[in-house]
């Protein structure tokens, strides 16, 4: 080894992925390396997505579960008929029929949204918020059902009117009991935001299948786009269950809503 | 509505696409979620890494981009293996095919939790009973542990298989002509793809109300066993 040259490892180890890259590795890892901001902006639209729907999901979710789990005449009986149209059709059709199919009407096309509704990114966060709600709605119910009643009686002993109740006892107790289905609801909505790539949205898959276009790749796109995801979903999981021993501490196993079918967070 | 009319053909072909594909997904889903269930139970540690290693991924990955690299990915994958080991020539794989599996893989995931939490809820006296009498392990799992897995499986299969029947919207994006893919291209001619997507909305809501009916029936006939007598 001559020791005059300086060996900088990191220019070594770029130079060897690229040297492996051109000749045997099935990845072109070099290319993926280059287009990195593509993957950057796709993640950021993923989280964006992700993390805006849930909110206005949420906010959207929470009137409904109440009318639901008072049992309000009409409004019960409308939340139950949203909450199975959304969550019986698939989420892909869902964004398809606000994307495609409301230019198909002529005052949607003249109103004053229609900057928005032309918008892939925009119709993507309206679909998926809808379809967070959905799901939602069914987890805040089954929080405010699972609030002992002990505790509901409690609250009118003292003196609280059924708002106060709710306010204070009801929903702070059913929001912690649900929070397990609720991560669960994060993962999968997670998992529904790939579908934004479908109507157009620069998403992380989306970044993954204009790679792909760009360099007539068959899949190096996609697996770097799924390699995001399982990196996504693995850190997430970890904060979720995180959040979930800090909430329960005070509580016994026994307490929480547990999910239903599709479990992910475990 | 007459553009409905016009193309009922077309989208009850596509419908008939969408349940045979769902059906096919779910043979597959079931028996690699026995498979995996096997592998969480069956007592050897090489079949528990193997089956956590299994569930694991499939949760991590959603299920578009395993549809989307299956169908593109696993198709160069082969013809690269063919051609290095010169064993086959091109082959292209079907769409149908490549839903099947996907749908295959991602929801025996989900129904190896599901036969996993059914076995454990049989009690366990029922195979010691089966012992006692002279049953082999084989006799034992056919007439004791197959019926009443099945009885104790059903409501969480049901679930699976509502989420699996709306994941077949998918296969419309490797061009699978679905009832999904039969309302864009219809909606793109007519000009009025609203129409369309409301009609494969209701589509979907009816097979879902059909599914909950047999699914009710399914629950009552495997779960007759369990009813208190005289009940």
């Amino acid at each position: 080894m001559n020791p005059d040259v300086e060996t900088d490892p990191v220019a070594d180890f770029f130079t060897a992925l690229a040297e492996f890259s051109e000749t045997s590795a099935p990845l072109d890892f070099v290319l993926i390396a280059q287009n990195w901001e593509l993957f950057y902006n796709g993640l950021l639209n993923t989280l964006s997505l992700v993390f805006l729907a849930l909110a206005i999901g949420m906010v959207l979710a929470l009137p409904m579960a109440i009318i639901k789990a008072e049992r309000m005449p009409i409004g019960s009986q409308l939340v139950t008929a949203f909450v199975y149209v959304f969550r019986g059709t698939p989420l892909l059709v869902q964004a398809y029929i606000i994307y495609y199919g409301l230019a198909q009407f002529e005052f949607i096309r003249d109103s004053v949204f229609w900057p928005y509704l032309r918008e892939p990114w925009w119709c993507a966060l309206i679909a998926f918020s809808i379809n967070s709600a959905a799901y939602q709605v069914e987890i805040y119910r089954g929080g405010i059902d699972a609030v002992p009643r002990g505790e509901v009686e409690a609250a009118t002993a003292i003196g609280m009117s059924r708002w106060g109740a709710l306010r204070h006892i009801i929903l702070p107790s059913a929001i912690r009991r649900c929070f397990p289905m609720w991560g669960n609801e994060t993962i999968f909505l997670l998992h529904g935001t790939a579908i934004a790539s479908t109507i157009t949205v620069i998403d992380i898959l989306g970044a993954g299948r204009q790679l792909n276009a760009r360099y007539y790749l068959a899949y190096e796109g996609f697996i770097t786009a799924t390699i995001i995801y399982m990196i996504l979903i693995f850190l997430l999981t970890r904060v979720l269950i995180r959040v979930e021993k800090h909430l329960m501490k005070h509580m016994g196993e026994e307490n929480l809503v547990k999910p239903a079918g599709k479990v992910l967070v475990t | 509505m007459e553009d409905l009319w016009a193309y009922r053909g077309l989208l009850l072909q596509g419908t008939l696409t969408t349940i045979t594909l769902a059906l096919s997904g779910l043979v597959v889903a079931v028996a690699l979620g026995l498979l995996g269930a096997w592998g969480k139970l069956g007592g050897s540690r090489a079949g528990l890494r193997a089956a956590n290693a299994y569930t694991t991924i499939v949760r991590s990955i959603p299920d578009i981009c395993m549809m989307l690299l299956l169908y593109f990915g696993g198709q160069t994958l082969l013809n690269n293996i063919g051609q290095w080991t010169g064993l086959w020539d091109y082959i292209e794989i079907n769409q149908f095919v490549a839903g099947t599996i996907t749908i295959g893989i991602i929801f025996g995931a989900y129904m190896t939790e599901t036969f996993r939490g059914a076995y454990q809820s049989i009690p366990k006296g029922q195979f010691e009973a089966a012992t006692a009498i002279g049953m082999t392990p084989v006799q034992s799992f056919r007439i004791i542990t197959l019926p009443q897995l099945m009885g104790y499986a059903i409501p969480s299969l049901g679930v699976n298989w509502m989420v699996l029947l709306k994941t077949t919207a998918l296969v419309s994006i490797i061009g699978l002509q679905d009832v999904v893919w039969y309302a864009l291209s219809a909606g793109r001619t007519t000009r009025n793809p609203f129409t369309f997507f409301l009609a494969v909305m209701v589509i979907y809501l009816i097979l879902t109300f059909i599914s909950e009916l047999v699914l009710r029936w399914l629950e009552r006939r495997y779960t007759v066993g369990r009813r208190p007598a005289g009940a």
